[in-house]
């Protein structure tokens, strides 16, 4: 511990000494650097006082280090000019040159206005507007991708496709089985107590079948792949933005939308379907569990009387409702990512824009299929 | 009698996989001196920085920075430790959602400085100072130029005016003007400050006319240290290339200027 204290502290020190003709001379020493005065702030206070005192005599030449930043401190508590009386070492008096001379620009000071809530609310109007143009460009881009790759079937991204179906498809599987297993166990458990009631057990195979194949399945995968990788994605652009790696692409004359953009699109719509009926199935397995743990119907009566409580045309809808989630999911991923500007604080905000986007356009999705689909499927 | 050396490092091995970067590097630097580190692209002169800041845990070997040995460092001494060390990364490093200002700012605001008049002049000082103009205070690190990013972090390595210098890099980047005025502002704060800096580089003209001292790096290990004179003199094949090649010539042959003269002729 001792020697840091040696070498990096050496204490910078005040006296005051009484002269012989009655006039006060202040002495200082050591190590005048900011490190220093910052722990002891009782130094500049002196200082101060000392000002006030009108001592005459203000010696300085025994100073061993004086940094830029002390100066200043110095200069600021004589009042913004060097003491009359000043005995200094000529490499530290350079140091209280530099202030009188500085030009200090003006700070900009956000002021409120009516003008500036009138600019804020364009800003925001522009910017909604300008979000709306860019997820229309994107989807065109992404319409002309596909022209693209219908023509030249050499170019299909297969790799990143692959990639992507591994990482949004294949390792999600263990969280949505898990989700939805629970999910199942749940709602059994909870209609299970209220179809006891009117003695009407056997429902819920009705219940169960058509809420998890229909909606529930379908949703709590989406929303877990929202999550789970459509924050994934939008980070990963925006990295590829704060790292110029988007800029090497074009310089590369590799176009973004092709690369990047469709990959995930394709990747989520195929792999999303696949997931649902996963979710849907582990969902069917805890609510068969919990249902013959609480109202005694076994597991073949359970598949027995399945396929008659769901028409087979719900799995086709929800199959086609998770295409489009995974749809949405990616171009919301995608059109978030390349709204991140290269500094973190917008590498967070988007993120969070794009899961919470992503969780919205799915809802509504999902509400808009369940309007037009009202009268199809059901028993 | 406290450590008259600032860095020493002993026995240090590093190695990452089975890929050794550093084989058994011995180096004692004393106080106030500038060392300038050389070596081969990705020869480990970037790791050895980190090691010294303690970013890094080299696998055998021990170093000592101010005479404390960063194995046995306590966290509140090593916060004193960096409070006097200034650290200039390879990439500048600036904080993104921050302000050139606040960038340059943040140190000062650490260390609880409330007086905003008193951060304000400072910050312009040392923006006056790297060269960059008041205006730019109000960028963003992603609007700035590559060398302007390396001054602006330049700025903010020097506002506390630190006891220990490490910068990588510190003039790549920069056109030369620029980087002579890094090269006079340096010697003047060294005059001043009696900071020791260890400074990574492959410009020469910087080798030349700023550093006290020179170590190489090649091989893994540390083949030549000592002031200009005697590392010109190793007869180690890198060296020979690295120092003896005709542009190196030239560079050294034209010493017009010794180091301390040309410091006050700008100071
Ligand atoms: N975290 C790491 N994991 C694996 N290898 C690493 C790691 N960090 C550095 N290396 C390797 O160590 C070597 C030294 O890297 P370093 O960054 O120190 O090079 P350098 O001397 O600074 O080169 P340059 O002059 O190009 O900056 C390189 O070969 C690099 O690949
Ligand atoms: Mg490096």
């Amino acid at each position: 511990m001792g020697d840091i204290n040696n070498s990096l502290k050496n204490q910078p020190l005040l006296e005051t000494i009484k002269q012989d003709d009655g006039l006060f001379q202040i002495r200082l020493s050591g190590d005048w650097t900011l490190n220093n005065l910052v722990a002891m702030p009782e130094l500049i206070k002196g200082i101060k006082q000392s000002v006030n005192n009108n001592s005459s005599k203000w010696d300085l030449s025994s100073i061993n280090i004086l940094d830029t930043a002390s100066a200043l401190l110095l200069w600021q508590a004589w009042g913004q000019k060097t003491p009359a009386n000043l005995d200094i070492k000529p490499e530290h008096l350079r140091l209280f040159a530099l202030w009188p001379k500085q030009a200090l620009p003006d700070m900009e000071t956000p002021g409120f206005s009516v003008q500036s809530i009138l600019t804020y609310l364009s800003g925001e109007l522009t910017s909604a507007t300008s979000q709306l143009l860019t997820f229309i460009t994107i989807l065109g881009q992404l319409l002309l991708d596909t022209g693209h790759l219908l023509r030249y079937p050499r170019d299909v991204p297969w790799s990143e496709i692959s990639i992507t179906i591994y990482d949004a498809g294949v390792r999600a599987l263990g969280i949505t089985a898990l989700v939805g297993f629970l999910i199942g166990i749940v709602l059994s458990y909870l209609s299970a107590l209220q179809l006891k009631l009117f003695g009407a057990e056997i429902y819920i195979i009705d219940i169960l079948g058509l809420s998890v194949i229909r909606e529930l399945g379908p949703l709590l995968a989406a929303i877990l792949v929202a999550g789970r990788s459509g924050s994934a994605m939008t980070a990963q652009i925006g990295i590829m933005r704060v790292t110029e790696e988007l800029d090497a692409l074009s310089a590369m004359g590799i176009s973004h939308s092709l690369r990047l953009v469709l990959p995930k699109v394709i990747a989520l719509t195929v792999s999303l379907p696949l997931l649902s009926v996963w979710t849907s199935v582990a969902a069917l397995i805890g609510g068969m569990f919990s249902a013959q743990n609480t109202l005694d119907i076994s597991y073949q009566q359970f598949l027995l009387k399945l396929p008659d409580a769901v028409p087979l045309l719900n799995v086709f809808i929800g199959l086609g409702k998770s295409a489009v989630f995974g749809l949405m999911i990616a171009l919301i991923a995608c059109h978030f990512g390349f709204r991140i500007k290269p500094n973190t604080e917008s590498l967070g905000n988007e993120t969070t824009n794009s899961v919470v986007a992503a969780i919205t356009v799915v809802i509504m999705v999902d509400a808009v299929f369940a309007i037009l689909f009202m009268d199809v499927g059901m028993p | 009698m406290s450590e008259p050396f600032a860095i020493r490092l002993e026995h240090i091995w590093t190695s990452f996989g089975d890929k050794v970067v550093h084989k058994d590097i011995s180096l004692a630097l004393p106080k106030g001196e500038i060392l300038g580190l050389v070596g081969a692209s990705g020869c480990g002169k970037t790791v050895l920085l980190r090691e010294i800041i303690g970013l890094q845990i080299p696998n055998k070997g021990e170093i000592f920075v101010m005479g404390e040995s960063l194995k046995t460092l306590s966290s509140s001494h090593g916060k004193r430790l960096r409070n006097h060390c200034g650290v200039l990364f390879q990439k500048g490093a600036l904080f993104s959602v921050l302000n050139v200002f606040e960038n340059i700012a943040f140190p000062l605001r650490e260390l609880g400085i409330k007086d905003e008049e008193f951060i304000k002049r400072l910050v312009f000082m040392n923006l006056e100072n790297v060269g960059l103009l008041a205006k730019d205070a109000w960028l963003k690190p992603a609007d700035l130029s590559g060398g302007m990013t390396k001054r602006v972090a330049l700025a903010r390595t020097l506002i506390l005016e630190p006891s220990l210098l490490l910068l990588d890099e510190p003039t790549s980047g920069l056109d030369p003007i620029s980087s002579q005025d890094f090269v006079d502002l340096l010697s003047s704060l060294h005059r001043d400050l009696k900071f020791t800096v260890i400074l990574v580089t492959h410009d020469l003209d910087i080798l030349r006319d700023l550093c006290t001292q020179i170590a190489v790096l090649a091989d893994q290990q540390l083949v030549a240290f000592g002031t200009l004179a005697n590392v010109l003199a190793c007869k180690h094949p890198f060296v020979q290339r690295y120092f003896h090649n005709q542009r190196a010539q030239r560079v050294f042959s034209y010493q017009a200027q010794p180091r301390t003269q040309q410091g006050q002729l700008n100071g």
